[in-house]
């Protein structure tokens, strides 16, 4: 008993002296799952590189955005900006930085799985049911190089709260006010139609399985398991295939200084309209929790190299880069960010 | 002096159990205040669940949840019982009883992700094919896809303490039985199943208490509508299969409390049951 007692006590100590030994600097980030594969690879590049160890944990954009609130993360991270409203719940000011890009994309099961183009009018119209066959006239009419069958649509959607959701839904609420008005914006919003799956798995499991089911997911899921993908038209009336360079495009516009802005119906013309930024989320006044200046100095070294010289992993991982206003625009926001009121690095 | 020690122990254990449950109820209470103080029971009869617009109402999930359950429940009773008497009386041992055991305790240690996933790819087009034989929309998914899932996951709990609980029927009262010259069936019925009674209801009660929380199975299965279902080919939700989905995208402090309030009622639903159980068990008793 007392020999265990004794072990027991040594091995707590030992455990105790590494711990304190080892006061290297961590930094430790919470959110979004979206970009969770870059991240991941990012961080492990950084830690051979620079001996910075970053733990990332993938919660959920609504978690790192309650984790950052609580101060318990050094990053938050979130496939949607904040609105002004979460904003003003934060105590202190909170800075977005835009590390990549993502795409939604629209995914569907018909026979051989033609290529099809859809208009936001059509698009909409399928999501609120409006459109329930896959043989409507509105959509033969620019399909006329397939034969559409006289097949139903089923909607499938996410039944998880989900970034990809909120780009979706905030496109949709972009091109039509009925949208708007009778669902709205969010990570999980109330569907007129269609059943739900959990995950872009989910989702894909359930298109896979339904004859004339068409749903949204990832660019990135699709193109890993090749799912047939559908043709948007943008803005400027152009049919844009989804793809890494029409995402970076989206994005190539001028932008706020503080990059809160939703890319989705982008007036570049070569962009594809269902496209988002995701964003990591800091405190500008980094010292708050009795934080050190070497972590905060850490944090926004961190900060920086994703956006220059981490830019060359996104696109290997099939998500888009940052177009160079983009780049441009996060470095100006990393400059800004503050120990005592004076800037970290210049 | 070590007897006190160790009962202390005991004791300190006991309460620690006690006051986490209490814990978190408290927690659950305190956190779902701001969905209690604008909905208050009223989030019990409301149906619209609208994150955007922030309205909140728990109907249809609590039904999701009950008729799953239920359905789980019944679905399972014949089988529960026949288990329970092959094992308990026909099969006490020998090859078939180990065999027939293993699978059951097999079925028990399948992780739940596991029967989803084949419950979304093998059960769900079966499902399909009968849904349109039987004329209704063939989802495939809903209400009664993720019953009949349930319904194959609690079978091992109530079989194995019903079983149990069959064993334990004196041999002296089955003789006795016997030698009044009752067939096997009406020692069975009439001496074995009475007695084995609390034993069998225990059981049944624990496992549909593990389906009223299951979540990863429901969710996959369940098509996830968030509207009461017209029938149970219809897909809709439930409360752990809600939450599951929900709250880690959850932003506004209204949803993040909803759904918190979802969970207490969950928690009271489960206890609500228990303690129909402990009533049954002591009216039951012999």
């Amino acid at each position: 008993m007392k020999q265990m007692l004794v072990f027991t006590f040594s091995c707590f100590s030992i455990f105790l002296c590494k711990y304190v030994n080892a006061q290297k600097i961590e930094l430790l980030g919470a959110g979004a799952t979206f970009p969770y594969v870059l991240y991941s690879k990012m961080f492990d590049v950084y830690y051979k590189e620079k001996g910075i160890k970053v733990n990332y944990q993938s919660i959920g954009s609504g978690g790192g955005i309650r984790q950052l609130k609580e101060k318990t993360v050094d990053f938050g991270a979130s496939d949607a900006f904040l609105s002004d409203q979460q904003i003003k719940e934060f105590k202190s000011p909170v800075l977005h930085i835009p590390i990549c890009l993502g795409a939604v994309v629209l995914t569907y099961n018909l026979p051989n799985n033609p290529e099809l183009y859809l208009t936001p009018e059509i698009i909409v119209d399928i999501f609120l049911g409006k459109i329930k066959k896959w043989n409507d006239k509105r959509i033969v009419s620019i399909n006329k190089h397939v034969k559409l069958p006289d097949l139903s649509i089923t909607v499938i959607h996410r039944s998880d709260g989900s970034g990809t959701t909120f780009v979706f839904t905030d496109y949709l609420s972009k091109v039509s006010k009925e949208w708007k008005e009778k669902v709205g914006t969010g990570t999980s919003v109330s569907w007129p139609t269609g059943i739900g799956g959990k995950g872009n798995e989910g989702v894909t499991g359930l298109i896979k399985q339904i004859p004339g089911s068409i749903g949204y997911v990832e660019l990135i899921y699709a193109k890993q398991n090749k799912l047939p993908i559908s043709f948007v038209r943008n803005k400027s009336g152009k049919f844009i295939k989804p793809d890494i360079n029409s995402t970076s495009f989206a994005a190539n516009i001028d932008l706020p200084d503080d990059t809160r802005i939703s890319i989705t119906d982008t007036d570049n013309e070569e962009g594809y309209p269902i496209s988002s930024f995701t964003w990591i989320l800091v405190y500008k006044e980094q010292n708050y929790n009795n934080r050190s200046y070497e972590k905060a100095k850490e944090l926004v070294n961190l900060l920086w190299w994703m956006v220059t010289e981490g830019q060359k992993y996104p696109e290997n991982l099939d998500y888009a880069k940052l177009p160079p206003k983009a780049v441009e625009k996060a470095k100006n926001i990393i400059k800004s960010i503050t120990y005592n009121g004076t800037p970290i690095i210049k | 002096m070590i007897d006190k020690f160790f009962k202390n122990i005991l004791k300190l254990f006991g309460f620690i159990i006690i006051f986490l449950g209490l814990l978190i109820f408290l927690s659950l209470f305190s956190s779902s205040l701001p969905s209690i103080k604008k909905f208050g029971l009223k989030f019990l009869f409301l149906s619209d669940w609208d994150p955007v617009n922030e309205v909140f109402g728990g109907l249809p999930f609590i039904l999701g949840t009950l008729i799953t359950s239920l359905l789980a429940f019944i679905i399972s009773l014949p089988f529960i019982l026949s288990v329970t008497i092959i094992l308990g009386v026909y099969f006490t041992e020998g090859f078939i009883a180990e065999i027939l055991r293993h699978i059951i305790d097999l079925i028990a240690a399948i992780p739940s992700v596991i029967i989803g996933f084949w419950g979304l790819f093998v059960f769900v087009p079966i499902v399909r094919e009968v849904e349109l034989l039987l004329g209704v929309t063939p989802y495939g998914v809903g209400i009664i896809t993720a019953s009949i899932l349930l319904a194959f996951m609690i079978l091992p709990y109530s079989a194995s303490i019903g079983k149990d609980a069959m064993r334990l029927v004196p041999q002296d009262l089955k003789e006795a039985a016997f030698s009044l010259g009752a067939t096997k069936w009406e020692v069975i019925k009439k001496i074995m199943i009475p007695y084995a009674r609390s034993g069998i209801i225990a059981g049944m009660f624990l496992s549909l208490g593990r389906a009223l929380g299951e979540t990863m199975v429901v969710t996959m299965v369940i098509g996830n509508k968030n509207s009461i279902p017209q029938s149970i080919f219809e897909p809709g939700n439930t409360i752990a299969s809600v939450i599951a989905n929900e709250f880690a995208e959850a932003i506004t402090h209204l949803h993040v409390s909803s759904l918190i309030y979802l969970g207490l009622i969950l928690f009271l639903i489960t206890m609500l049951f228990n303690i129909i159980a402990k009533f049954m068990l002591k009216k039951f008793k012999i």
